[in-house]
């Protein structure tokens, strides 16, 4: 089977992941919609890797799930912290960045 | 011992007073500040003796010695170290320097005695003689600069003294940027020696400069004129002379110590130093004759009309000095030097005799209201007229000598010099007459309130007014002090003007053509290179000059005697009769207005159009304003981005990412 399907699945993948960033509001769902993005992208690595005969790809796949586990540590954290202050769940009122 | 370790000596002992008085003053009890000053330049002068004996013992062609301390600078074919220069010309200089000041600062101990500021004013008279030793003692034009500017700054220092007189004060910035014009004079002359010989130390530069110029070369005349312009500048000749009235603001130790004696009488020095040069560039030294023979006319005729006491004392030091530019630029430099040298004793001698007469008056510099004083101040007047023939030429006196052989070898140079040396005379005959218009004024005449006071054992004390504006005072706070000093009653004072009044009169007998001689013969090792060394008026010329001379010097004082004291009613008359004239020198040639016309409003007025066009419209407005606005724009585009909104920041980042991908693909294809 070629590459090319996992890629365009990949690419797929990517865009939901991307759409739902972009759209909801609930931070919890921003985080599931990121962890899909980062899939998206491991999945190409991984089906490069296969289509190259390269093990790496499959390294730095594993590499980036370790990273996206810290990063839903992080984000799960703060989604907490900010559930126990009472704050609003909602990323479109927390816009104190503003410059 | 060594003659250049006595010349550090002369140098570090008025160093280590200023420092010693501007670092302990409140340390030290009392007066005390006084007598430290004065024991450091005391000491200063017995080394410069120490330095005179140590010279001499050498022969006559091994009197040039050059003491090196360390490298000031050395850098890509250029180096200067701080040395100083020992021969003969820079003892002589020496021992007037320090020895005319040691006398000055006992003077002062008395006159400025009640003066709060009086550790502050030793402090600066020691930092002033330290600046003039090193000026004479350095060895090449960028230590002979350092001594140069530290003399203008010490004199601003001391002009201003009495800061809360705004006159002082205006006075001061005057002198001191006229001096700074100098100063850059002195500095481009330098450059041009250095450009043309490749050194800057005296004896090289010297030695290098006939092979590297030819005579009257344009580079070497150059060099010469702005020497002149730093001398001019200093020694108060045209055009840069107004600042030395002005300068008559300061204390009147002041006066007589920086503008009589010694700051003043710089440029002669530098003339007389860089002789090699000027004969190289004769051009250069005539226009020195001749702006010293226009000055020298000048300021004896503005003398005549002025009618501040120390103003007077002070357009008779121009004109004096006039004489010495004019000596040691037709190549007179022992006959210059010479004058230099009588003409720090008997001018020294008027303004402390004038300090005395205005403290007596409480402090009231205006000739007109003085008269009378003889039988009041006898001290003073006795040396007061010393001072005075001596200045007028008076024979067999100090400057009788001195004036008068720098007038023969004017004369004696033929063509066009005969000129200079007929004005010379002629300015001499009004030298006697406004010499004694002040002897007669101030001590003889019906006695005012004042000096029957004093008559009466009692010295009057007026209120401190500003001379010049009449303002009053505020003595509060003690600048100047409350308290007015003559000599009469001070011991100091006396002692101070006594050795000078002894060495008015007696000082000439170093010079008395055909016999002694000895200053001349002393000064030789240093000019021993000149061309002129030899050409020397004839004996017979000399004579016939100093009889010529003492005549005019009697028939001066004759005049005078006649039209102040004969007959007082010729002097409304004479006045009255030639009114233009006389207003015309009162208001000293106006050469303040020409100046005031010709650069001070032109300045001000290139300044006024610089900073309402130039800086705010252009300046402020385009540059500041345009690079402003710019930014600005600039920041309103980025700062519309900083929204706060995570998702539109996702978005944003994504839109890049993908653009960046877009980008490398379509290059890649």
């Amino acid at each position: 089977m070629s590459a090319i399907w996992f890629v365009v699945l990949s690419a797929f993948i990517f865009c939901i992941g991307a759409a739902g960033v972009l759209t909801r509001r609930s931070p919890l769902v921003i985080l599931l919609c990121l962890e899909l993005m980062l899939n998206a992208g491991n999945l190409a690595l991984i089906a490069f890797a296969r289509m190259h005969g390269n093990g790496e790809g499959q390294i730095f796949a594993l590499i980036v799930l370790v990273v996206a586990a810290c990063e839903v540590v992080v984000g799960l954290g703060i989604v907490v912290a900010m559930y126990r202050r009472r704050l609003p769940i909602d990323v479109d009122a927390m816009s104190e960045l503003r410059g | 011992m060594n003659p250049t370790t006595w010349g550090w000596l002369v140098l570090g002992l008025p160093l280590l007073g200023t420092a010693v008085i501007a670092f302990g003053w409140k340390l030290l009890p009392g007066r005390s500040a006084g007598w430290i000053g004065s024991a450091a330049i005391g000491l200063s002068f017995a080394a410069s003796i120490g330095m005179l004996l140590a010279l001499l013992d050498r022969p006559e062609e091994a009197r040039a010695l050059i003491g090196t301390a360390f490298t000031y600078i050395d850098t890509g074919g250029f180096s200067s170290d701080v040395a100083i220069y020992v021969d003969p010309l820079a003892v002589l200089m020496c021992l007037v320097v320090s020895g005319v000041s040691f006398l000055i600062h006992l003077y002062s101990i008395s006159y400025m005695t009640s003066d709060e500021g009086f550790a502050r004013f030793f402090a600066y008279l020691n930092f002033f003689v330290f600046s003039m030793l090193l000026l004479v003692l350095a060895a090449n034009f960028v230590l002979l600069i350092v001594g140069w500017a530290f003399v203008g700054a010490a004199s601003y220092l001391l002009i201003s003294f009495w800061y809360r007189r705004a006159t002082a004060t205006a006075a001061g910035i005057k002198a001191f940027v006229i001096n700074v014009i100098g100063d850059v004079g002195l500095v481009i002359g330098a450059f041009l020696l250095f450009e043309g010989t490749g050194a800057l130390d005296y004896a090289s530069v010297f030695a290098l400069a006939p092979e590297s110029f030819e005579s009257n070369d344009a580079q070497i005349v150059a060099a010469c004129l702005m020497l002149l312009l730093g001398a001019f500048a200093k020694s108060a000749q045209l055009p840069l002379h107004t600042w030395l009235p002005d300068a008559m603001e300061g204390p009147t130790p002041v006066s007589a110590l920086i503008h009589a004696a010694t700051m003043v009488t710089a440029g002669v020095y530098l003339i007389a130093r860089c002789h090699p040069l000027f004969e190289l560039a004769p051009a250069a030294a005539d226009v020195g004759a001749i702006i010293g023979t226009a000055t020298l006319l000048f300021a004896a005729t503005v003398a005549l009309a002025a009618t501040d006491l120390k103003r007077v004392i002070a357009y008779s030091t121009m004109s004096q000095i006039g004489y010495m530019i004019l000596g040691v630029s037709v190549a007179a430099y022992g006959a210059g030097m010479f004058h230099l040298m009588t003409h720090a004793f008997f001018k020294a001698l008027l303004f402390m005799g004038a300090g005395s007469v205005i403290s007596a008056m409480g402090g009231i510099q205006a000739l007109d209201r003085m008269g009378g004083f003889r039988k009041a101040m006898p001290f003073t007047f006795v040396t007061f007229t010393i001072g005075a023939l001596a200045l007028a030429g008076f024979p067999l006196l100090s400057g009788f000598f001195s004036k008068d052989e720098i007038i023969a070898f004017t004369i004696n140079r033929g063509s066009g010099y005969v000129v200079l040396g007929v004005v010379a005379y002629i300015a001499s005959l009004l030298t006697a007459f406004y010499a004694f218009r002040m002897v007669f004024r101030v001590f003889f005449g019906p006695p005012v309130p004042e000096a029957r006071e004093l008559e009466q054992g009692n010295l009057h004390h007026g209120d401190h007014a500003n001379p010049a504006t009449g303002e009053a005072e505020d003595t509060g706070v003690g600048f100047p002090g409350p308290d007015h000093h003559i000599a009469e009653r001070e011991l100091p004072m006396k002692a101070a003007m006594a050795p000078l009044a002894l060495l008015a009169v007696v000082a000439g007998v170093l010079g008395v053509p055909g016999l002694t001689e000895t200053l001349e013969h002393f000064l030789e090792p240093t000019f021993e290179q000149s061309r002129f060394l030899e050409t020397h008026p004839s004996e017979a010329a000399e004579l016939s000059g100093l009889v010529a001379g003492g005549a005019i010097a009697i028939l001066g004082i004759a005049a005078a005697f006649v039209v102040f004291i004969r007959n007082p009613a010729l002097r409304q008359d004479v006045r009255e009769r030639f009114a233009g004239v006389h207003t015309f020198l009162l208001n000293k040639w106006y050469f303040d207005e020409l100046f005031d016309a010709t650069i001070v409003r032109p300045a001000a007025a290139s300044g006024r159009f610089g900073r309402n066009v130039v800086e705010s419209a252009f300046v402020q407005g385009v540059l500041v304003g345009g690079a402003i606005s710019i930014v600005r724009a600039g920041t309103s585009v980025a700062r519309s981005i900083q929204t706060g909104e995570l998702r539109a920041y996702a978005a944003l980042l994504l839109a890049g990412v993908s653009g960046l991908v877009l980008y490398f693909l379509i290059v890649s294809i």
